[in-house]
């Protein structure tokens, strides 16, 4: 019965979606205010309904009910209920019906925080975040539907693979699902601009923060993912250029120049057409994104059985989403125009070649990942992208771009004379260059390395983090140099500007993480007899063996791992080698001691016969290996940091102001400008 | 500068950044990208020779030997008509089974066997990687072809249908 209200919820839902797709948008064209006005409300109840649906789904995962056939695939009754729960999106239906529940939460948070927006806007908004939920309901209940019946119910479900048992992966799908369908905020925007042939610096600030938001969310998903990659695969990678990695890759670096033009777009009315087909291709690939996962036509961990009736509907919905946007764009942008000028050398220049660098660093990923899929389809045969494909083309794409990156925030808006720019930043050059260049001479004993070592892409790595943070410091000085009270003017920066900040120094440390992991981590693969001991990066492994030992719903070996230091005990590790009880699948799970400067990993390979209690086992040191997830983190922060300034929470003050003072016309509400670029 | 000079110097820089993106992708796919082959390709000397490629099939029953340091394992794969000696030191992915599905990166050396770097099994117990179910339909269609052509010329239809 409950099952059936979902669906029945489901089918509701998609009717309102309709409503909402085509009357406020008609309202918007026709100057309509009855029809604009229902697209809050039709925003409501569509969350209403689908989170109703969720719900069910949710309810028949909880009672083990595995009559329905989505639930006797994904769960167990052995599985704890945490897992119950998140296995709600362990496969294809659910994971749609969790995008389809978000896009809702998006759609409704829209109509909620819009007071502030004309009626044409709004309307246009809701709408085309409308249209994009009647092609997800529809896909749901066409071709992949999350309450189709098992009869007769299965006795017990097939359990949920053990490699999603895991709390990273309980909230790694949502967060990255909140970043992919963010982006559908930016691109309603665009589109309603568009449609408008209002594009200017207003619709520029009105779209920020929401773009923001969900590269945060983005930027956490991919990092929560790499970190579950890490620990959980049992490899001690925490990158593969995997498909799907690259799938969720592509709409960040695309996003990430997204939300630097729209800076532009809203400060200097520059950049118009540009964001406007970023806003288009980052929503377009985060699509791409989903599907492609999905849909099992690239292989992967994450691909679930591919239907061809499936394929076809993704690959008409994509078809028919990105060519209508980029007809309209075709048809609109003329009128847009180009905005304000700017010389070949200043901010808008510096940011425009990181824009175009990010840009083409997206398309790159994007050949190296659907290239096989293109030959085999072609009949040119099967073949495969590796890891070395992504790295020779990533690389020194990202060099010029992290360059520029140090310059764009010391550069002025419009016009800046090269020897200015020189002046301002010779010694912090010099002082990165001296840096990156000693340090890997000296460093090794300070950080228990294994050894110092020299090499110049370690050089290079650290040379271009120090020239982030040299530029950091620099832009600071100069800010909060002066007369008067110092605290004064540290408070009288916005918080964009330290959101901004913090980000870029995420970067930094992203860089030095990926730098020194690389260039000093050791990996060794050892057979071990039990008392064995091996060396690595200076400290010593013991062996002592594996003892068995029973979890909710599977058996490990426990393996015993004593680690120590110049005779000193440092830490016991005990790496598992599971085996689940109802899918019979093996699982490791490496026991990792963290720390700031490295971490310690062991994990278990497998037995070896005819032995007494040997086993494989890996051994890796992973210097710095946390500066990766502690970087990205950090540009997350520096998001929030920058969506929660003033002049966004001002702008609604002053137009609630406006509103109750009896004004009708809310499309000229007065804008604070922030004091910009004081030097 | 002219505004129609500058115009042109533009041009110029975006054009040389594309020809150089361009570059470097072309110069990356031709030295990273490996091609498939199934072991009856291998046995007709299809694959390579000296260089890297990929082979999908099934871990052949009974192959799986382990050299005495524990760590160097020898195992065949098949697409149960023909198959190859593999040899693979390191640690195996937990789902690495006789008669499961299994893909192999490596190359051939002198002494006739792959040399494996790297050996993928895919993360679910039911699920075959698609290069092994395409290697095993291949040569299964082949084989039907090559015992069906005594009578029938149209037996060459029987396309392998890779899903």
């Amino acid at each position: 019965m409950i099952p059936e209200l979902g669906l029945f919820s489901l089918i509701i839902a998609l009717c309102l979606a309709i409503i909402l797709g085509v009357l406020p948008i008609l309202g918007a064209a026709r100057n309509n205010a009855v029809f604009m006005g229902v697209a809050r409300p039709l925003a409501y109840g569509q969350l209403l309904m689908i989170a109703l649906a969720f719900a069910a789904l949710a309810y028949a995962f909880l009672h083990n009910d595995f009559s329905v056939l989505y639930v006797a695939e994904h769960s167990n009754s052995q599985l704890p209920s945490i897992y119950r729960f998140s296995a709600i999106w362990g496969g294809h239906e659910g994971s749609l019906l969790l995008w389809t529940l978000l896009l809702a939460v998006w759609t409704a948070a829209v109509a909620t925080f819009s007071k502030h927006l004309p009626d044409e806007m709004v309307a246009r908004v809701l709408g085309v975040m409308g249209l994009i939920s009647v092609g997800f309901i529809l896909f749901m209940l066409l071709t992949s539907c999350p309450f189709d019946r098992l009869l007769p119910a299965a006795a017990d479900g097939r359990d949920l693979n053990p490699l999603l048992q895991d709390p990273g992966l309980v909230i790694h799908p949502p967060m990255l699902y909140m970043g992919y369908v963010g982006f559908s905020v930016a691109f309603a925007f665009a589109i309603s601009a568009l449609l408008g042939g209002k594009l200017d610096a207003t619709w520029a600030r009105w779209s920020r923060p929401w773009t923001t938001v969900a590269w945060v969310f983005m930027t956490c998903g991919i990092a929560l993912g790499s970190g579950w990659a890490y620990y959980e695969l049992g490899w001690g990678g925490w990158w593969f250029w995997d498909p799907v990695e690259n799938a969720s890759f592509m709409p960040w670096l695309l996003g990430t120049a997204l939300i630097h033009s729209l800076a532009v777009t809203e400060k200097r009315g520059a950049f118009k057409s540009w964001t406007v087909l970023l806003a288009i291709a980052a929503f377009s690939l985060s699509l791409l994104g989903t599907f492609l996962v999905r849909s099992g036509v690239l292989t992967s961990v994450h691909s679930f059985a591919a239907d061809p009736k499936r394929g076809i509907f993704i690959l008409s919905f994509l078809v028919l989403v990105v060519g209508a946007s980029l007809l309209l764009f075709a048809w609109r942008a003329p009128k847009v125009g180009l905005g304000g000028k700017f010389d070949a050398i200043s901010r808008e220049s510096l940011l425009l070649s990181n824009n175009v660098l990010l840009s083409v660093a997206s398309a790159s990923v994007f050949i190296g990942t659907l290239y096989p899929l293109f030959m085999d389809a072609l009949g040119y045969g099967k073949l495969s992208v590796g890891a070395p494909y992504f790295q020779a083309v990533f690389v020194p794409l990202m060099i010029p771009m992290v360059f520029m990156m140090g310059l764009g925030p010391l550069a002025r808006w419009k016009k800046m004379a090269v020897p200015d720019l020189v002046q301002r930043v010779k010694w912090g050059f010099a002082a990165a260059l001296v840096l990156a260049l000693v340090l890997p001479l000296v460093m090794g004993k300070m950080l228990v390395l294994e050894s110092n070592k020299w090499s110049p892409m370690i050089a290079l790595g650290l040379l271009m983090a120090f020239w982030v943070i040299a530029s950091l410091f620099i832009s600071l000085r100069q800010r909060l140099s002066g007369e008067g009270s110092f605290m004064l003017r540290v408070s009288k920066q916005s918080l964009s500007y330290y959101g901004m900040q913090l980000a870029h120094l995420g970067v930094a440390v992203f860089i030095i993480g990926v730098t020194m992991v690389k260039g000093y981590e050791t990996e060794r693969d050892v057979r071990m007899n039990v008392g064995d001991t091996v060396m690595a990066g200076g400290y010593e492994f013991r062996f002592d063996g594996v003892t068995e030992s029973e979890g909710p719903n599977y058996v490990a070996g426990v393996g015993h791992v004593t680690i120590s230091q110049d005779g000193k005990v440092v830490s016991e590790l005990n790496p598992e080698k599971r085996q689940y009880n109802v899918s019979g699948m093996p699982l490791t799970e490496a026991a990792i001691q963290p720390g700031l400067f490295r971490d310690l990993y062991v994990s278990l390979g497998e037995p070896i016969p005819e032995s007494e209690g040997a086993w494989a086992v890996r051994v890796y040191i992973k210097p710095f290996v946390d500066w990766i997830w502690a970087g990205c983190l950090l540009m997350g922060l520096g998001g929030i940091l920058a969506i929660s300034d003033r002049r966004y929470r001002i702008h609604r003050k002053a137009a609630e102001q406006k509103s109750v003072a009896g004004s009708s016309d809310s499309s000229s509400v007065v804008y604070n400008t922030p004091q910009e670029q004081a030097s | 500068m002219k505004p129609r000079q500058k115009r042109f110097v533009y041009i110029i820089v975006a054009v040389a950044a594309i020809g150089l993106a361009v570059g470097l992708v072309l110069n990356a796919l031709k030295d990273n990208v490996s091609l498939y082959f199934t072991p009856t390709q291998v046995y007709n000397k299809e694959a390579p020779e000296g260089r890297s490629f990929r082979i999908g099939g099934l871990v052949e029953a009974g192959s799986v030997k382990r050299e005495a340091d524990g760590l160097t394992v020898h195992f065949a794969i098949t697409d149960l008509h023909k198959s190859l000696p593999v040899v693979y030191k390191g640690i195996l992915p937990d789902l690495f089974k006789e008669g499961k599905g299994v893909v192999a990166q490596g190359k051939i050396e002198a002494d006739g066997l792959m040399h494996a770097s790297e050996v993928l099994a895919k993360h679910d117990e039911n699920y075959m990687p698609p290069e092994a179910k395409d290697a095993l339909d291949k040569a299964a269609a082949a084989n039907a072809a090559a015992t069906g052509a005594a009578s029938s010329v149209g037996a060459a239809s029987a396309v392998p249908v890779a899903q």
